[in-house]
């Protein structure tokens, strides 16, 4: 894996921001080659998504040939209640950028028959190619998208019942009214995750310290379904030192010194205008 | 890859960098518009899978509803009241010259007349919507002659009349039918009017109390019966005592339903009313606050003298008078400039002031849900305004019908 610490939450956002960028300007979607995406929600990618919507202002990048695939969604709430990631991903990102509504996809916690819809998801990422970067976050108890402790470390697209904890975190945008927040969601599962081609996860604040070193200083366990990336050929976690406060001292060391490495996935910033005719760089080796 | 047009192929237009009044607030949002009405984009995008057809940019100005004015007598020569023009035509001039102020729809006023001027014109006064012809007519605002003698203002003494006699069935007479018209001003005081005021109500006229020596118990009885709207607060009426408040005590009258919001038009054309007195208005009671301009045929004529029904009028700058008296008689201040001096007169917000063209007289009349907002599926009527407040263009049904030349769309 490789560990990218930032000094605050702006920071490992930003830097996260400008790593989707590269990568996407660096494939060169086109109309039949489109970059597959996979999104979180939540407060911690917000100024993330600002900043990708701040490069498509800029001319810099564009999500014409972008697909989206979003890890989740509540089930029984209205798609336009406040607080659906439906509502979360159009007033975050999607109306501010250019992709195309057919490009967007979000399960729908509303289907009639919800395990067909998550099997028809699992379908539309595989017709889509597969995801090529998946972007998540990580729960104070170490969960991938909703896939809760206990939750099976090869599981796919599914219907789960939050656990309480989960509930009672998500109950600051309910007006923290217990009964007000749904119980049950879809999600993709961790499997689902693992099969995409790259997995980026943005951890940030002290409260997820300790599931980030759950996730990748001891081993893996459907306790803490993050620790499944750790078999993963190509994992990024960005966080910032906050969320490092559990981690070993020595873990530390080591990756803030292969920073002057991890820096150059993001530097030098490509931008579409120039596209056509810059060279994709030479990556730096992995580890 | 573009979206699959399914459905429709109406094109969709989506404005750009600007700010628009919605929930009570200015926000930095786009407007979305498609066949004539408001769009949610966020519902376009998530079941219809549609993005925009055409994209405008709005250069960071203000978009806000489009005006209405509930009280207007003509204006740029043409007087509502007259019977020997071509009234239809005099309405469509009319209604054509008020989208540079941006008012995209209006009540075309009558002053007291004789019973065969109402005859003759009301049924020319057809209610229609909007277009690049002119601001839509929502109805006609008869005032008088059921008025007070003592409070006529302007209007002509001799066609004063009173519900003595056939009460409903008089008033029906007089106007001839109420098909046209949209507000009737009255004096409550007048005996039986409360049974007129009921069947008005009833039939769905929206009853106003104004050119009236009523005192404030049978204002709040007319309020009972159905009225809700005052003409001009202050003008032509009892000045507001503190013993006796008049027409005016029902800003804050506890004797009225909740449900039954009262409100009042105001003149904020600096003249008709002190500033002290609008704020003392607006603060008293501003969910009810209505903008008019009263205005007059010379309304974008300039200086001189002009007709207003049967009697000859002064215009002098802003101000203008019953010839050879000093008897105020209407104004000829814009909507859009009423609005601007109301926001520098009582401090209040941007979003109050445009309300108060807007939201309100779209309250008073029952439209809301069409007029008025920029709601999801109300009628694309809307200004653009820079920060000063003054119009930049004008659209009705999502088409452009009126923009000053330094627009750019």
């Amino acid at each position: 894996m490789k560990l990218i610490i930032l000094e605050d939450a702006l920071q490992a956002s930003e830097w996260a921001a400008k790593y989707i960028r590269n990568r996407i300007v660096q494939f060169q979607p086109g109309p039949t080659r489109y970059f597959t995406l996979g999104l979180p929600t939540g407060t911690t990618p917000l100024h993330c998504y600002k900043k990708l919507i701040e490069y498509y202002k800029n001319g810099d990048l564009s999500f014409k040939y972008v697909k989206t695939f979003n890890m989740d969604e509540y089930v029984g709430i209205p798609r336009d209640h406040p607080e659906s990631f439906h509502s979360y991903m159009w007033n975050n990102f999607f109306k501010h950028i250019d992709i195309c509504p057919t490009n967007a996809y979000i399960l729908d916690g509303n289907a009639s028959d919800l395990q067909t819809e998550c099997d028809t998801f699992e379908k539309k990422i595989k017709e889509a190619g597969g995801i090529e970067l998946c972007v998540g976050g990580i729960g104070t108890e170490g969960h991938i998208a909703f896939n809760e402790p206990g939750s099976s470390l090869v599981s796919r697209t599914r219907v789960k019942t939050l656990a309480m904890d989960t509930i009672l975190a998500n109950s600051r945008y309910f007006d923290g009214e217990l009964s007000k927040v749904p119980k049950m969601v879809l999600t993709v599962g961790v499997g689902t995750v693992m099969d995409a081609r790259e997995v980026m996860i943005l951890i940030t604040g002290a409260q997820k310290a300790l599931a980030l070193h759950k996730a990748i200083e001891e081993g893996i366990n459907h306790m803490w379904t993050v620790s499944a990336f750790q078999q993963h050929p190509r994992v990024i976690f960005v966080c910032d030192e906050d969320a490092t406060l559990e981690l070993k001292v020595k873990t530390v060391k080591y990756f803030k010194g292969l920073m002057i490495v991890h820096n150059k996935l993001v530097e030098p910033l490509y931008s579409m205008k120039e596209a056509k005719d810059s060279q994709p760089s030479k990556r730096p080796y992995s580890d | 890859m573009p979206p699959h047009k399914i459905g429709t192929e109406a094109q969709i237009v989506q404005f750009t960098n600007c700010r628009i009044l919605r929930g009570h607030e200015l926000i930095w949002e786009d407007l979305w518009i498609r066949e004539g009405r408001i769009l949610d984009p966020e519902k376009l995008f998530f079941e219809e899978k549609k993005s925009a057809d055409v994209k405008k940019d709005c250069e960071g100005h203000i978009l806000a509803p489009g005006f209405i004015d509930v009280q207007i007598n003509g204006g740029f020569g043409v007087d509502f009241s007259l019977t020997h023009e071509d009234i239809s035509a005099g309405v469509a001039l009319v209604a054509k010259n008020l989208l540079a102020y941006g008012v995209t729809s209006f009540c075309p006023t009558l002053v007291t007349s004789p019973p065969d001027v109402y005859h003759k014109v009301l049924p020319q006064i057809t209610v229609r919507n909007g277009s690049s012809k002119g601001a839509g007519v929502l109805g006609a605002h008869v005032e008088g002659p059921f008025i007070s003698h003592e409070k006529r203002g302007a209007h002509p003494d001799s066609h004063l009349r009173t519900f003595e006699g056939d009460a409903f069935q008089e008033l029906l007479k007089t106007y001839g039918s109420l098909d046209n018209i949209a507000i009737i001003t009255l004096a409550p005081e007048l005996k039986r009017s409360h049974e007129v005021i009921k069947e008005l109500t009833s039939r769905g006229v929206c009853v106003s109390v104004g050119h009236s020596v009523s005192h404030l118990k049978e204002a709040e009885e007319a309020v009972r019966n159905g009225a809700r709207f005052i003409t001009h607060l202050f003008n032509a009426m009892l000045p507001f005592h503190h013993r006796d408040p008049g027409i005016v005590g029902l800003l804050t009258s506890d004797q009225i339903a909740p449900e039954q919001q009262v409100f009042f038009g105001m003149i904020a054309d600096g003249i008709h009313t002190h500033p002290a007195a609008l704020r003392i208005a607006h603060r008293a009671h501003p969910k009810g606050l209505v903008l008019v301009t009263d205005a007059l045929p010379a309304l974008g004529l300039g200086n001189g003298r002009h007709t207003l029904g049967q009697q000859e009028i002064e215009v002098d700058g802003l101000r203008c008078c019953v010839a050879g008296t000093n008897t105020l008689c209407g104004s000829v201040a814009s909507l859009d400039t009423c609005v601007r001096h109301f926001l520098q007169a009582t401090g209040c917000s941007v979003e109050t002031a445009l309300e108060a063209a807007t939201l309100h007289p779209a309250q008073l009349l029952g439209i809301e849900k069409q007029k008025g907002t920029l709601d999801f599926g109300s009628d694309a009527d809307f200004v653009v305004l820079d920060d000063s407040l003054n119009v930049k263009a004008t659209y009705i049904a999502g088409d452009l019908v009126w923009k000053d030349k330094t627009f750019s769309h």
